[in-house]
């Protein structure tokens, strides 16, 4: 294939190319928001795991009790959904580093988006049922 | 994906073997080749050099195997001392300069010697910067101002001068910015660490004007928080800066001026 054959398709000049579509304004309530919610995560981790070891062979009526109480079901929420907040903001950095096919890397920024919010729902209503019903 | 393996005309072949002879001090250097003209595979050559007639740097080396052994090697170099950054290479497992890294400040046994990692490459260990040099214009590394120009020199006082001490001293080489599995990945659109230190030194400057308008241009998930801290860029950089401080700075500013 001799030179001129090349049909050359990218004719932009280099900064065009690096230029792309300019800034979106964005990512630094991204950023923000995961070290946020990681310094809210040290705190009620460490309350969970008090919490979990205060439970050490307890039966289940003990368990349950414990969760009901007002305090440690609001915690116990709160630590669920910003762990499910946490680790979306996570992932969403792992698929947008490595996931480099747009249509698959739309697909799953939404698809983890929604596993978050059922599973925070979830968690929530779990916590719930126990601590409301008498 | 990301590609993690090199593609199949990317696999590195044994190369040819230049022996010393008579050599007193003989050193083996194995170092990349690859050509655009001939459609082979990259290879591996491996070179025999007597550092009892050789200049102590790896530069050096270099050019007593382009001169002396072999004219067909292809490297950048220029100033030979550390400032133009033209023989930015990948030695002994790290970007450094050829210039300014001592042949025995390198590991024991063969000296490896690639071009700067996950570039396109234009021959041996030249690699084609083309995209780096766009992403360093789209920064528009100049002095920006709205009022107008002074009769004289724009004045600093010597606190302010002085936040550009770390910043100024870039050459550009691209070690950095090539040893960040970030720009590795994504350099089509994450400005990587050079760049940013470069930006940067602009947004710092006392006597720039558009230091909003800078850090609104890095407001992106891409062109800014693809950096993870990895801090590669840090340990490799061959003039002793960090860019990945100038990062975590651009970053604070950016928190700084919205609400927390």
């Amino acid at each position: 294939m001799s030179a001129k054959d090349i049909v050359v398709k990218d004719r932009r000049n280099p900064l065009k190319i690096a230029r792309g579509l300019g800034s979106s304004q964005s990512g630094v309530g991204h950023w923000w928001s995961q070290r946020v919610t990681a310094a809210a995560l040290v705190l009620l981790g460490v309350w969970f795991v008090i919490t979990v070891l205060c439970l050490l062979h307890a039966d289940y009526a003990t368990a349950r009790a414990a969760v009901a109480k007002p305090w440690n079901a609001l915690l116990l929420i709160a630590f669920a959904l910003t762990m499910f907040w946490h680790a979306v903001l996570g992932l969403q950095v792992v698929i947008e580093d490595y996931v480099h096919t747009r249509w698959k890397e739309v697909v799953l920024l939404v698809a983890i988006k929604f596993l978050a919010v059922l599973g925070a729902l979830a968690s929530a209503l779990a916590v719930l049922r126990i601590a409301l019903t008498p | 994906m990301a590609e993690f393996s090199l593609p199949k005309n990317s696999k590195i072949q044994p190369g040819r073997h230049y022996p010393a002879k008579d050599a007193k001090k003989p050193r083996t250097f194995r170092i990349y080749r690859w050509s655009p003209d001939d459609g082979q595979n990259p290879r591996m050559d491996t070179y025999e050099v007597d550092l009892a007639a050789c200049g102590p740097m790896v530069l050096d080396a270099l050019l007593k195997i382009k001169n002396e052994i072999d004219p067909t090697l292809t490297l950048r170099r220029s100033c030979r001392e550390g400032i133009c950054g033209s023989c930015a290479m990948n030695i002994d497992g790290t970007n450094t300069l050829a210039c300014t890294r001592a042949i025995s400040e390198c590991a024991s046994g063969d000296v490896k010697i690639y071009p700067l990692p996950h570039m396109p490459v234009v021959k041996d260990l030249v690699p084609d910067l083309t995209h780096f040099y766009a992403q360093f214009a789209s920064i528009k590394p100049w002095i920006r101002t709205q009022s107008p120009a002074p009769d004289r020199e724009r004045l600093q006082s010597p606190e302010e001068r002085k936040k550009l001490d770390g910043l100024y001293e870039c050459i550009l080489c691209a070690c950095c910015s090539t040893s960040c599995p970030s720009y590795w990945w994504n350099g089509d659109k994450y400005l990587g660490p050079a760049i940013l230190l470069q930006a940067y030194r602009w947004i710092v400057d006392s006597r720039d004007e558009a230091t909003g308008a800078r850090l609104d241009d890095l407001e992106d998930p891409f062109k800014l928080y693809r950096c993870h801290t990895i801090m590669n860029c840090t340990r490799t950089c061959p003039k002793g800066l960090n860019p990945a401080k100038a990062i975590a700075e651009i970053k604070k500013l950016m928190v700084e001026r919205r609400s927390a």
